[in-house]
């Protein structure tokens, strides 16, 4: 029994020193070709959702992110214009002086 | 104090998300003013509040592009963008950056790309700053003398003049920036750039400014607007590319977003109570401040790095601030000057 287990050791051993660099030499890519997973399990709603599309439809999720990027830049853009012009500033010309 | 924090759910990290807010604010300042996307301000401060690299970049992207639309839209309003000049350089830009990539693709084959790239990057921000800092000085020189070389003031580089000269069809004239010139001039500019862009991996705002300053010549306030149009195009064509590899933290690009939406705006209308030799030097020093990073980088000392990048943004940004708080208040002192002796005529 005991040397049952200290073979069953051995092979998880070399498994664990050897394997790295097999996958390497079989043309495993370094740690930035990783798949990253995004963690579901302390979010909900909205945000479970797009965690969610992150694991399961990453092109989907590509297209979200820029169209909300986008969207958003336009929603703070436009908000920012209804303070900017309560300001008293005049914000529709300037005299371009160079020096 | 837990509520300081907010979880990031692909990044897997707590962040301290007043932080985000506060890049995103001082980020908005300088891009507003300078046109451009400040990539290399922003992915170190991401990393220092414990983002890990590989999503600094392409969280960095995607915030910088929303910031750039905030921006845009505000100079466009002050009639600073050239849209057709924009797109025009648009077209450039594109290619000129998947040809830099492909050289960068090639270094990395023969393995010596990190250095190269450092170093190239280096050499030409020197440039840059000695363009810049010369420029001043010669405008200084021939104001002294009193030389005006037209209605915007005294120039110092005028290399665009003999650019203008070039007369190869088809010849278009750009309204906003006020000059006409064949349509190859802004398209090689713009490639030329695009390559050094997509060859040092940057967002390019750094080089297109002073390139759109002194090849085209465009007027500083209308390079600012245009360019900064041209990062928020290739802002979403980067957070496009790197959300495929999985690279993003969306919820960091919205709180990010939301201090830039403010930070923008003060940068952008500082603008209009800055010459534009005021923004040239300011834009050097900005210049300077990347350059010695690297540098800094280069030789491993990354503490020092980082806090020279993060001295510099708080001193510029802190400066804007003050450019446009002090020239809004002599503004509306002036505006309450004039109503009320409209009132006293009046009456």
């Amino acid at each position: 029994m005991k040397s049952l287990f200290s073979k069953i050791f051995s092979l998880c051993m070399m498994a664990y020193l050897v394997l790295p660099a097999m996958a390497l030499a079989a043309g495993g890519g370094g740690a930035s070709e990783l798949v990253v997973v995004a963690d579901t399990r302390r979010i909900s709603g909205i945000m479970k959702y797009f965690a969610n599309l992150y694991n399961t439809n990453i092109l989907l999720f590509a297209v979200w992110a820029v169209v909300l990027t986008a969207a958003y830049g336009c929603f703070l853009g436009l908000v920012m214009d209804f303070f900017m012009s309560r300001t008293g500033l005049d914000l529709k010309s300037r005299k371009i002086v160079e020096h | 104090m837990d509520w300081l924090y907010m979880y990031m759910p692909i990044a897997g990290v707590e962040i301290f998300w007043p932080g985000l807010v506060l890049i995103g604010f001082s980020v908005g300042v300088i891009g507003g003013f300078f046109g451009m996307g400040g990539a290399w301000m922003v992915t170190p401060g991401l990393n220092i509040l414990g983002f890990p690299m590989a999503f600094a970049i392409g969280t960095d992207i995607a915030h910088i592009a929303g910031k750039s639309m905030v921006s845009t839209m505000r100079h466009s309003k002050f009639g600073n963008v050239d849209y057709k000049l924009g797109f025009v350089m648009l077209a450039g830009t594109m290619v000129g950056i998947e040809c830099g990539a492909q050289i960068v693709m090639y270094l990395e084959r023969i393995g010596q790309v990190g250095k190269i790239v450092r170093w190239v990057y280096v050499v030409f921000l020197a440039l840059i700053a000695l363009m810049v800092f010369y420029d001043y000085y010669k405008a200084e020189k021939k104001k002294k003398a009193g030389i005006v070389d037209g209605d915007k003031g005294t120039e110092g580089i005028t290399w665009y003049k003999t650019l203008h000269k070039i007369n190869l069809a088809p010849m278009v004239h750009f309204k906003a920036a006020g000059f006409t010139c064949s349509a190859w001039l802004p398209i090689m500019v713009s490639y030329l750039t695009g390559v050094l862009a997509g060859f040092l991996g940057i967002g390019g705002g750094l080089l297109r400014m002073p390139a759109l300053v002194y090849l085209i010549g465009c007027p500083t306030h209308i390079a600012v607007g245009t360019d900064l149009f041209e990062v928020m195009i290739s802002g979403l064509y980067g957070a496009f590319t790197y959300t495929l590899k999985g690279r993003i933290e969306l919820v960091a690009v919205f709180v990010m977003l939301t201090g830039a939406a403010i930070g923008a705006q003060i940068g952008t209308v500082a603008t209009k109570y800055a010459k534009g030799y005021g923004i040239r030097i300011a834009f050097g020093f900005a210049v300077l401040g990347c350059m010695l990073s690297i540098i800094l980088k280069q030789y491993k000392i990354d503490w020092a790095a980082t806090a020279l990048i993060l001295g510099t943004i708080s001193i510029i940004s802190l400066w804007i601030c003050v450019v446009m708080f002090k020239g809004a208040a002599a503004e509306l002192n002036e505006k309450k000057l004039r109503e009320q002796a409209a009132s006293a005529y009046k009456s």
